[in-house]
């Protein structure tokens, strides 16, 4: 899933200076998931725009509403009678969702109220770590399963790049050794032969820049 | 004492600003301490209202966002989004100068880490509160068994205290009220 960290407030609280009516707007999809775009993190940031209005002797009127996935429009009409009202829009959903608003409501400011920082999952409680950096050419298959571009700090694509101290990534931070645990992993189902297999450079066009699309003809109408 | 008199006395009285000060009590230990400070005829400030709740990790943000909050206006709009709202703005709907989490003593949580994780929230909390530009100093979590009562009466006295020095938390709404205005 998308992992998203929240703003802290004061930028977004000067953002909402001035405004009256603002629409804080949540995502029940992966930020929600992630502990910081649901109704939860909605009603909290609520709170505190309209405690900082309080707090300075001013009115606002901070409305809110959540959507099962910002990231899809077909669910974004849901907010269209508040955003007429709301002079500015506080979107807790991914850097997609807010897009996806903006687009929407092109008339009106749509702040981010989170740093969309990953993909990645949720091993233990309170942690997320990165574990997929979406460089559409997926090499799983032939890595035992382990992403040597997200998981090893060089993203090295033919082992290991002879640094690590005891399976630890020389980086630091604690971090395993991607080709380490990719020797493990490939030894132990008897597959090492695959690792004398030279992989090419990347084709990195297809994580490049611009917008990446993906068509599925099958699911279109 | 002539009616004129006795009004205005009434009025200093009344605009006179005395803090409010919301506590949540776990329904295990806290309440049982102010009880306890009770039938030792112990005082502790009026200002204090306790809030029962099953566990001091039921108390989650928005409890300590909504405290200071509060308002009637703000009721009256919440009184359309769910339950959870409603619940939390009907305690208080008078808005808080200062909140206190109290739950049982370290390692003696009924649910085993409610109250640790209440601690942990309680932190988090007062950044989010002086984010909004209200001093962290006016939420505190507290431990306490039931039988403290003397804990608990000088926390509450300690923190009504500390509270009083700061002010009001909403000094425009308070100056506005003092007026005679709504308010916000
Ligand atoms: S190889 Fe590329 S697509 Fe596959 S998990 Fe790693 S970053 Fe993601
Ligand atoms: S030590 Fe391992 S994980 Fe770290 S950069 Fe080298 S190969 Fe990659």
């Amino acid at each position: 899933m998308i992992v998203a960290r929240r703003k802290p407030a004061p930028p977004l609280l000067a953002a909402a200076t001035g405004r009256r009516t603002v629409l804080v707007a949540g995502c029940k999809g992966c930020v929600a998931v992630c502990g910081v775009g649901g109704e939860r993190e909605v009603r909290l940031l609520a709170a505190q725009l309209e405690l900082a209005a309080k707090r300075l002797g001013q009115k606002r009127t901070v409305l809110r509403a959540t959507v099962a996935r910002q990231c899809d429009p077909g669910f974004l009409s849901s907010f269209d009678s508040l955003m007429e009202q709301a002079e500015a829009c506080f979107s807790l959903g991914c850097g997609v969702g807010v897009q996806y608003m903006a687009e929407r409501y092109p008339a009106k400011p749509v702040f981010p109220a989170v740093d969309t920082v990953f993909a990645g999952g949720s091993p233990a409680a309170g942690l997320w770590e990165e574990r997929c950096r979406m460089c559409g050419e997926c090499v799983l298959g032939e890595t035992g399963g382990i992403c040597p571009v997200s998981r090893c700090a060089k993203g090295l694509l033919n082992g290991p790049c002879g640094g690590s101290v005891n399976e630890l990534c020389e980086i630091g931070h604690n971090q395993p050794c991607a080709w380490n645990l990719i020797y493990e992993r490939l030894a132990g189902q008897g597959r090492l032969e695959g690792l004398t297999v030279i992989t090419p450079p990347k084709d990195w066009s297809r994580a490049g820049a611009g917008v990446r699309s993906v068509v599925r003809e099958d699911l279109m109408p | 004492m002539s009616l004129e008199l006795q009004r205005e006395q009434w009025r200093v009285v009344e605009t006179e600003w005395r803090p409010k000060i919301i506590v949540f009590c776990c329904h295990r230990c806290a309440p049982g301490a102010a009880d306890t400070a009770g039938i030792m005829r112990l005082q502790y400030p009026p200002e204090v209202l306790i809030i029962r709740v099953p566990c001091s990790g039921r108390v989650d943000e928005e409890f300590i966002l909504r405290a200071f909050a509060g308002g009637t206006e703000l009721t009256e709009k919440l009184r359309r989004v769910g339950v959870d709202e409603e619940f939390i703005l009907r305690a208080f709907a008078g808005g808080a100068d200062g909140v206190v989490v109290a739950g049982c003593l370290e390692g003696t949580c009924h649910y085993l880490v409610g109250n640790t994780r209440a601690a942990r929230r309680v932190e988090r909390m007062r950044t989010f509160l002086s984010e909004v530009g209200l001093e962290a100093e006016r939420l505190e979590m507290h431990h306490m068994a039931a039988s403290m009562g003397t804990s608990f009466a000088r926390m509450a006295a300690d923190f009504t205290g500390r509270v009083r020095l700061l002010g009001p938390a909403f000094p425009a709404v308070h100056a506005a009220s003092a007026e005679g205005g709504s308010g916000l």
